[in-house]
């Protein structure tokens, strides 16, 4: 497809939609005024927007391999921003994060400066250059770059691994939404949300996934900021709550000492219902060891420089200049949801815990919180629990319980708002897990036909038929991560942080090194691979199974163990074999500069 | 020396500032989280608290950008710009 009327209207394409958007809520608004029900909304919001995406995904339908891998290399720098955004906040960023932030406080915002500071390793090291090299996939790079089958299939191995563990939790979250706004068993409702994703990306690849996950983040954006800033308002905290929370942190700081952190004696806490949780940790004092804040954050960021769900969105620009541009539109939208989150948590808690607020709870008689309305809804949903350890009759502190999703999906309701915003805010959450694993599962199909079938296994397929490869494996991986999904092995955000750390354990070091390191060569690459990837996954297994660990490396940044045998492995085996020929020499020099033709050609 | 190794002395050093710049923010200001906590900061926010949930973002978008314009001033002044028909 050349450059078409399509592209250069497209700001007033998504500029209709979202008008058209936002007038769907106010219509909603009044329909919930003139007395519809709180589950229709629920449903109208999660169906309207559903609708939108897979017609979206229908229209962008193509049957050419560039249009497919890489959406024709036509992407405008700020779109191309929208896309990786949302490909990048996933139902974690969106439902777990403002939740984390508000029980753990400041040793869980190291994922904050984790998941943005990864961004200008991402420009500064690999984007731009992968760009440049016109790679479809990011184990093409490595297959390029190092040469041979065994260093492209070890590529494929780390990126599924990583990949797929992330889909399982994104699959999750997006059946979990879809259960409660539905209102029908997880175990169905995961496979509504699967056909919804696959509904995107099947027919358009790429291109049906880069102008959905555009629409899903105007949708996710929307509904994130929207209960923020109505809720500072409503509150009197602020008009606008980024610069104007100050006096609500303090107020909580004060709360808090006020209360005191009571802790809960093993019986008591064992007739709390599973994966919610208390208020035990300050909200604004530093409240982590440096090392323990800067191990998570440093883990978070060579994974983002890692995945490759992310990289992948950079081959899709025009040019080189214009992938560069592009991360830093990338980590602006990121900037707008993510310095919120901290916000909303603010919000969140002070509304609960504060007794001379009307919504406050704590200090209240035991017996009129569990007669409120919303507190009912969400025991009924298992995310909100009290009880009365000490029988005095007052809600304390210490006995107020909260599952981490509830902080973003309960707190416009607890806040006073009305049910339309809750309804609002479950299409947000469907978008942000919907987009992100889209990208996940195009990743790993796409390597998998790309460079397994297409490269290692058939070279002479003829495009039809590698495309038809390409869809199937889509669906299969899809209906694999829903199975797995819908088992409930580990929670949304723990599998999101162990994919971070087995991307950096595999293919960091391999990545930057390809570009950074000419004497990098094939069978370091390869060592580098396998190595970080097995210590990596050894040194998970030893820490989950008992295992002391050591440095102070958890379960959570394994991937720096992992990482830094990959390093030592690469360097080693790189120094004891050949040097890369001349051919590959010449081809690290074109890759440096942003001019000339790329290395690989457009169709390939 | 060519152009070609000049241009990527500078393409290094420029990467050596910006990854600099990363690692004051993203790691060398916690190294002192607790003291730095104790000082209040912009809007009234306490220092560590106000880095962690806008101060370290909102400078990576700012430093991504700014890095981007510097590559692209070496990118010209060494003629391996990209056309714009490209």
């Amino acid at each position: 497809m050349k450059r078409s009327n399509f592209i250069d209207n497209l700001p007033r394409v998504y500029g209709i939609y979202t008008g058209g958007f936002i007038g769907f809520i106010i219509v909603m608004a009044i329909a919930e005024q003139m007395g519809m029900t709180a589950k229709a909304i629920g449903i109208a919001f999660v169906a309207f927007t559903v609708f939108i995406y897979a017609l979206i995904g229908w229209l962008s339908r193509t049957a050419q391999a560039d249009a497919y891998y890489v959406a024709g290399r036509q992407v405008p720098t700020v779109f191309n921003g929208m896309a990786t955004a949302a490909d990048w906040m996933s139902g974690a960023s969106f439902v777990a994060m403002a939740g984390g932030i508000y029980f753990k406080g400041y040793g869980y915002m190291a994922l904050l400066v984790g998941w943005t500071g990864g961004y200008v390793l991402v420009a500064s090291l690999l984007a731009p250059y992968l760009r440049k090299f016109g790679c479809y996939t990011v184990p093409d790079f490595i297959g390029t770059r190092y040469g041979g089958n065994l260093a492209r299939f070890s590529a494929v191995v780390v990126l599924t691994v990583a990949s797929f563990t992330y889909v399982t939790a994104q699959i999750n979250a997006t059946g979990t939404i879809a259960s409660v706004a539905l209102d029908i068993p997880f175990q169905y409702a995961v496979y509504i949300g699967l056909v919804s994703i696959l509904l995107c990306s099947m027919l358009g690849g790429m291109r049906g996934v880069t102008w959905t996950q555009v629409a899903q983040y105007i949708v996710l954006i929307i509904a994130y900021l929207l209960p923020v800033f109505w809720i500072s308002n409503k509150m009197g905290a602020g008009f606008f709550p980024h610069f104007m929370l100050a006096d609500e942190v303090a107020r909580i700081g004060e709360l808090e000492s006020q209360f005191g952190f009571v802790k809960n004696s093993a019986a008591d806490l064992a007739t709390v219902p599973k994966g919610l949780a208390g208020i035990t940790k300050a909200h604004s004092a530093v409240n982590a060891t440096p090392w323990a804040f800067i191990s998570l954050a440093l883990a978070m960021m060579m994974g983002t420089a890692s995945l490759p769900h992310v990289m992948m969105r950079y081959f899709t620009t025009p040019s080189v200049k214009a992938a560069r541009k592009s991360v830093g539109w990338s980590l602006f939208f990121i900037f707008l949801l993510y310095s919120s989150a901290p916000m909303l948590a603010t919000l969140s808690k002070l509304s609960l815990i504060d007794p001379t607020l009307s919504t406050g709870i704590i200090g209240k008689s035991i017996a009129d919180v569990q007669a409120i309305d919303w507190y009912q809804n969400w025991n009924a949903a298992n995310l909100m629990f009290v009880s009365d350890f000490n029988g005095n009759g007052t809600l304390e502190l210490n006995e107020f319980f909260m599952g981490g999703k509830a902080v973003v999906l309960a707190t416009p309701e607890i806040a006073g708002l009305p049910y339309v915003i809750s309804g609002l805010v479950a299409a947000g959450g469907m978008a942000a897990a919907m987009s992100t694993a889209d990208g996940l599962i195009l990743a790993i199909a796409n390597a998998i036909s790309h460079d397994v079938y297409y490269k290692i296994i058939d070279p002479k397929a003829e495009t039809a038929k590698r495309l038809v490869v390409a869809r199937v494996l889509l669906v299969v991986i899809g209906f694999a991560g829903a199975t797995i999904a819908a088992m409930e092995i580990q929670g949304i955000l723990g599998s999101v942080i162990w994919a971070f750390d087995f991307a950096m354990s595999g293919l960091f070091f391999p990545l930057v090194l390809g570009v950074w390191w000419k004497r990098a060569n094939r069978q370091g690459a390869i060592a580098g691979m396998l190595g970080g990837l097995a210590a990596g996954t050894w040194y998970l297994v030893w820490v989950r199974t008992g295992g002391s660990g050591f440095l102070g490396i958890t379960q959570l940044t394994f991937g720096i163990f992992g990482s830094a045998v990959s390093l030592i492995a690469m360097v080693i085996v790189s120094l004891m074999t050949k040097e890369p020929d001349k051919a590959t020499q010449k081809m690290i020099d074109a890759v440096r500069v942003p001019s000339g033709r790329s290395i690989l050609g457009k169709q390939h | 020396m060519s152009n070609q190794t000049k241009h990527w002395e500078k393409t290094r050093s420029l990467l050596i500032i910006t990854l600099a710049i990363w690692f004051v923010f993203s790691i060398g200001i916690f190294l002192f989280g607790a003291e730095m906590n104790e000082v209040t900061g912009p809007f009234g926010y306490p220092w560590t608290y106000w880095f962690t949930c806008q101060g370290s973002l909102g400078i990576f978008v700012i430093l991504i950008f700014w890095f981007a314009n510097s590559q692209e001033k070496i990118d010209e002044e060494f003629g391996f710009s990209e056309r714009e028909d490209e």
